[in-house]
């Protein structure tokens, strides 16, 4: 029996044929579970060690090693503050512990109602729009404690789902694997990121 | 190959010297060979270099001046200039060890490593004698569990990742491993896969710090207090080496020494199975062994003295005069078994004897292949295995086939059941019981065979493609086939086997043949004449009168029975049958496979006499029953599967009034009025020597000089290699071993000496053994062994009985549908002998129309050996039906 659903199975069985060596696919399959269930079940980890023929003590292992990867559950949007040396100077270190008061919860916590894991990151590579805040691993560009606060608020009354999915995995894990993205889209979206860019740059000035 | 065994030499500079260095040798390796220690965490010389702990660092002068690197990762070079002893690499010790102590709790006077810790010893030698950390060091929970026997201190661990990697590497499967990062990282198992590897001990002998201990010796004892003989390990005929470890008359641990048979490593049976001897240091429970003589007296056994037993032994035998039977004897020592031949054979005459209990293989099969050593796994083209589960059977020999395999040896396998040896295997070939020799035939190129595999009613048991694979891996003519043979399963005639081994011999004439016997002793046992039809040296009855005529009152004439044929006899009284029976350490009514008969076998017996060292299900049912010393308390020598011979020391004395085993025979000679004419082990030893032509030239100067891995007999056959000094980061815990004056040489074949064996004995093994068709509706039966049984090793150790499963039946999904029942249910098998009830499991790598089952199992209603119940020795295979209860 799979712990994962039909089409996360055969997505996962896709994605180990991709590389010489079966055990390459473990982290790619580790984010593609936890877009199922938001963090790596030990189910999970057992499919994923007969999927990439190691032992799921292994799997867990490398789960264990990077913090993009749960192991315990996690809020239906795991909100992540870099604390890293450009947002700290533009008071990243304030942003999280207001997140905190107003979740009610400790860094690394999760809301009582199961909606939001506060998680402390490192540099996250958007410094520019510094405090970076990422939900699920989106870039959502709040960097005052009022915009975070219209945002909770907004993903708490169910917005923002088409760009946030809930227990959202890394874009990129399933661009990567070369999975049903195609060329054109990549180059569309290359093209539109270079252009937010050239705004951003535009807006600085 | 020829490349690689060629050595080349590299020069380079190491501390102002000029060495040399192996190709492919690392620096730490042979600055060692030349008399530099570099100081090493988590190096191991019998696992792949990591260079994770940094200890190692070295410097190695470049285009841009000196830099450290660590030894254990990099190799010499022509040219090289390295120093170990500068002030640059004294720095760099200093702060590795600085930082490796910030988060270790130093609570070395309660730590069980204390004493032998390569992390004491190297911050002793190497460190800055003082700490700068002042902060708050890690905590964790102590200890965890990671296995049934093994226990983690989390805060010692330095992550050196030795026992990771031993899980891995060696033992094969990666069931610890790392988790966590930075200061959080810890070993950990699996929450739901527990790390249940039949090595898992050897985790805790090679941590180099406390962080890991096992459950028999933690808190057991300081290892200054300890005494240390070295020995060998008889838990198997693998026949590790070990030192074994006691304090005051009590055995304490036992661990691996390294050398060629077993590279260091030991099975958890083998380290731990000690218990069964002394007991366990915190256990009240007593090892269930035999402390003084017992004779029955009104249907009850009763302690007497020596005397009492051996004139009520003796006055039996005399009554029967040549009608005795002798079963048992492979857990003897080669002068025991030496002794009781010469008792049984030489004066009273009997052939009767037999060291097998119809789990073995013929002894003309053992003597007349050509023999295999382990040494020729790493350097065999291929390896051919029709045996057991190798890792239940003979565990360390599987580690090194492990090794062959890791190297890129092709192993090709013929098994009933897939066990370990499949998960390595090049290509595996899935036979049902009773078609090995067919498909052995095939392999040959005989596809006559095929058509009637084919219209098995459950059709083809294996891919063809693997059949093609194995035939083009099998090098032609068999040139460096290594053959690893044994008895696949019990519920199948031992001959069907034989018969496939000498298919493979005659079809691969330069092929060489292990064969897998597992009793500790067996081959030593079957060498000295404990097997029908031979006289000790291999050599036959006829061939053997004239040699022993002068030393020994008589020889028997014919050939006597073996174990089935004896208690058959004495099951239907037939004519010949022996009246007494003498069991030698042997407990029939568990281990023979046919449960049956030996139950009715040893009613029958006039009198029992069993000469043993545990209570058993058969000393029960003795009339006499003799104790005798057992691992660890004995002198003398043993065999083991390549014929090698060594040494076994004692280490602690035998409880009550036990004697050692060529004792008992002596004063049953004296008794019966005889001599064996020898009084010392030494003496004994001398006689096989002068007597056996297998064992010509084994002195004991020879054996005193060679390392602690033995001489492989015939003496000359192969070389022998001194002691080699023992890596003490390695292996801690192992006090330093003497320098053996031999080094490495050849020793010359004694003159006259026959090679081993003889094709010529071959010939008693049948060319063909007729297979009854499949019944549709019967299952055929696979019985294999499991390391953790109900045997008196397991049974009387508490930290490993418990981990003995109950008997179940694994059978293909397909035959639980068809009965619609669901995996787990109880269900009855029903034999032509008897029937069973037991869980059946559904398990889909089991053969469709087979049903796999463990030996010396129990059930809910079946004490002992369930499995025996079902099988019947004049049967060829054991069919059994499956039926809802
Ligand atoms: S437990 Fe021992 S062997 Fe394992 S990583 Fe830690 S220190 Fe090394
Ligand atoms: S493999 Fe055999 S000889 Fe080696 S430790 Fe285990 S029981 Fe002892
Ligand atoms: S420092 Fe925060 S995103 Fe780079
Ligand atoms: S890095 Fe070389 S011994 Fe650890």
């Amino acid at each position: 029996m799979s712990h994962f659903s039909p089409a996360l199975r055969a997505k996962a069985e896709a994605t180990v044929a991709l590389y010489p060596k079966k055990r390459s696919a473990l982290i790619p399959l580790c984010h593609l579970a936890q877009g199922q269930d938001g963090y790596l079940t030990e189910a999970a980890m057992v499919e994923i060690g007969e999927l990439c023929e190691v032992t799921a003590a292994e799997v867990r292992g490398t789960a264990t090693f990077y913090d993009m990867l749960h192991t315990d559950p996690v809020g239906k949007y795991v909100v992540g503050i870099c604390t890293n040396i450009a947002c700290m100077l533009a008071g990243g270190d304030d942003l999280l512990e207001h997140a905190e008061q107003r979740l009610g919860c400790a860094v690394g916590g999760t809301t009582t109602d199961g909606l939001f894991t506060l998680e402390e990151t490192e540099c996250l590579a958007d410094c520019d729009i510094a405090p970076c805040v990422q939900v699920n691993h989106r870039f959502v560009r709040t960097t005052t404690p009022e915009a975070l606060d219209a945002l909770l608020d907004e993903l708490a009354a169910g917005g923002r789902v088409d760009e946030i999915p809930s227990h959202g995995t890394l874009i990129r894990v399933e661009r990567t694997v070369g999975l049903q993205v195609p060329k054109d889209v990549i180059a569309e979206e290359r093209a539109a990121a270079g252009a937010a860019q050239a705004a951003r740059m535009e807006g600085s000035k | 190959m020829a490349d690689d065994a060629t050595p080349v030499t590299i020069r380079f500079t190491l501390d102002g010297r000029e060495v040399e260095a192996n190709k492919g040798e690392m620096l730490i390796a042979a600055a060692e060979r030349s008399g530099t220690y570099i100081p090493r965490f988590c190096y191991h010389p019998r696992m792949e270099p990591v260079g994770v702990c940094r200890m190692c660092l070295v410097e190695v002068e470049g285009p841009r001046g000196t830099t450290l690197m660590p030894s254990c990762y990099i190799a010499p070079s022509d040219g090289m200039v390295v120093r170990t002893d500068s002030e640059k690499v004294k720095k760099a010790q200093d702060g590795v060890l600085e930082f490796l102590l910030a988060n270790h709790p130093l609570d070395c006077p309660v730590c069980d490593k204390g004493g032998e810790c390569p992390l004491q010893d190297q911050t002793l030698a190497y460190g800055p004698g003082e700490s700068r950390f002042i902060e708050e060091k890690r905590h964790f929970e102590k200890p965890v569990p990671i296995s049934d026997l093994v226990l983690l201190d989390r805060e010692r661990c330095i992550q050196c990742s030795r026992c990771t990697r031993f899980a891995a590497e060696v033992a094969g499967e990666a069931q610890i491993a790392f988790s966590g990062r930075g200061d959080l990282v810890e070993v950990a198992p699996f929450p739901t896969e527990p790390f249940t590897s039949h090595f898992s001990g050897n985790t805790v002998q090679i941590c180099p710090v406390g962080a890991l201990t096992a459950k028999p010796y933690r808190f057991a004892a300081r290892p200054w207090d300890l005494d240390q003989a070295e020995s060998t390990c008889t838990g198997c005929s693998v026949g590790c080496r070990v030192a074994v470890q006691s304090s005051q008359d009590r055995l304490t641990r036992v661990l691996g020494v390294d050398g060629e048979v077993s590279h260091g490593w030991l099975c958890d049976k083998g380290r731990f199975g000690f218990e069964a001897v002394t007991g366990a240091h915190d256990a009240d429970s007593e090892p269930g062994r035999v402390t003084t003589p017992m004779l029955k007296k009104n249907g009850e056994l009763v302690p007497v003295t020596w005397s009492e037993a051996l004139s009520a032994a003796a006055a039996a035998l005399s009554t029967a005069g040549s009608a005795v039977g002798v079963i048992g004897g492979a857990q003897f020592t080669n002068e025991g078994a030496y002794a009781w031949v010469k008792l049984a054979k030489g004066i009273i005459g009997t052939d009767s004897v037999d060291a097998q209990l119809d789990d073995g293989l013929p002894a003309s099969l053992v003597f007349g292949l050509p023999a295999a050593t382990i040494l020729d796994l790493d350097t065999a083209n291929a390896v051919l295995t029709i045996t057991g589960d190798l890792s239940e059977e003979l565990p360390v020999l599987f580690l090194r086939l492990r090794e062959a395999a890791h190297r890129g040896t092709p192993i090709v396998q013929i098994h009933q059941h897939p066990d370990s040896v499949t998960s390595i295997a090049h290509s595996a070939l899935a036979v049902r019981s009773g078609d090995t020799d067919a498909v052995v035939r095939m392999l040959c190129g005989d596809d006559v065979q095929a058509a009637q595999l084919r219209n098995h009613p459950e059709g083809l048991s294996f891919d063809p493609a693997a059949l093609e694979a194995a035939k083009a891996a099998l090098p032609h003519g068999g040139k460096g086939l290594v053959v690893i043979v044994g008895r696949e399963n019990l519920a199948e005639d031992g001959t069907l086997t034989a018969a496939a081994a000498k298919r493979i011999a005659g079809a691969f004439p330069e092929a060489t043949f292990l064969v897998g016997l597992r009793r500790a002793n067996v081959r030593g046992a079957l060498d000295l004449g404990l097997t029908p039809g031979f006289l000790p040296g291999r050599v036959t009855l006829a061939e053997g009168q004239s040699r022993y005529a002068g030393t020994w009152a008589t020889t028997p004439s014919a050939t006597g029975l073996s174990t089935v044929e004896q208690l058959r006899a004495l099951a239907t009284g037939a004519a010949g049958a022996p009246s007494v029976l003498v069991l030698l350490g042997s407990d029939p009514l568990t281990d023979l496979p046919d449960g049956a008969l030996a139950a009715a076998g040893l009613a029958k017996a006039t009198t029992t006499i069993v000469v043993s060292g545990h209570h058993t299900a058969t000393t029960a049912q003795a009339d006499i029953v003799l104790p005798v010393t057992v691992a660890n308390e004995r002198t003398g020598t043993t065999t083991n599967v390549e014929g090698r011979v060594s040494v076994l020391a004692p280490a602690v004395a035998a409880p009550g009034q036990a004697w050692s085993d060529w004792t008992i025979a002596t004063a049953l000679a004296d008794a019966l009025g005889a001599d064996l004419g020898l009084e010392t082990v030494d003496a004994f030893a001398a006689e096989i020597a002068a007597l056996a032509p297998s064992h010509r030239g084994l002195s004991a100067q020879l054996l005193a000089g060679a390392s602690g891995d033995g001489i492989i007999i015939p003496v000359g056959s192969s070389p022998i290699h001194g002691a080699q000094p023992l890596d003490p980061t390695a292996f801690p815990g192992v006090k330093a071993v003497p320098a053996r004056p031999l080094g490495t040489e050849q020793a010359s074949l004694p003159e006259g000496a026959p090679a081993s064996g003889g094709a010529a004995l071959l010939a008693a093994i049948p060319e063909a053994v007729s297979v009854p068709g499949p019944d549709g509706y019967a299952l055929r039966l696979t019985v294999q062994r499991r390391l953790y049984d109900g045997g008196a090793t397991v049974t009387n150790s508490p930290s490993l009985a418990p981990l003995v499963d109950g008997a179940t039946v694994k059978v293909h999904p397909s035959a639980l549908d068809r009965l619609g029942v669901a995996s787990g249910t109880v269900v009855r098998l029903r034999s032509a002998a008897a029937h069973l009830d037991l869980p059946a499991i559904s398990d889909k790598t089991v053969i469709k129309g087979t049903a796999v089952l463990s030996f010396n199992h129990a059930t809910a209603d079946h004490a002992g050996n369930a499995a025996a119940s079902l099988i019947d020795a004049s049967a060829v295979v054991t069919d059994v039906r499956m039926e809802t209860r």
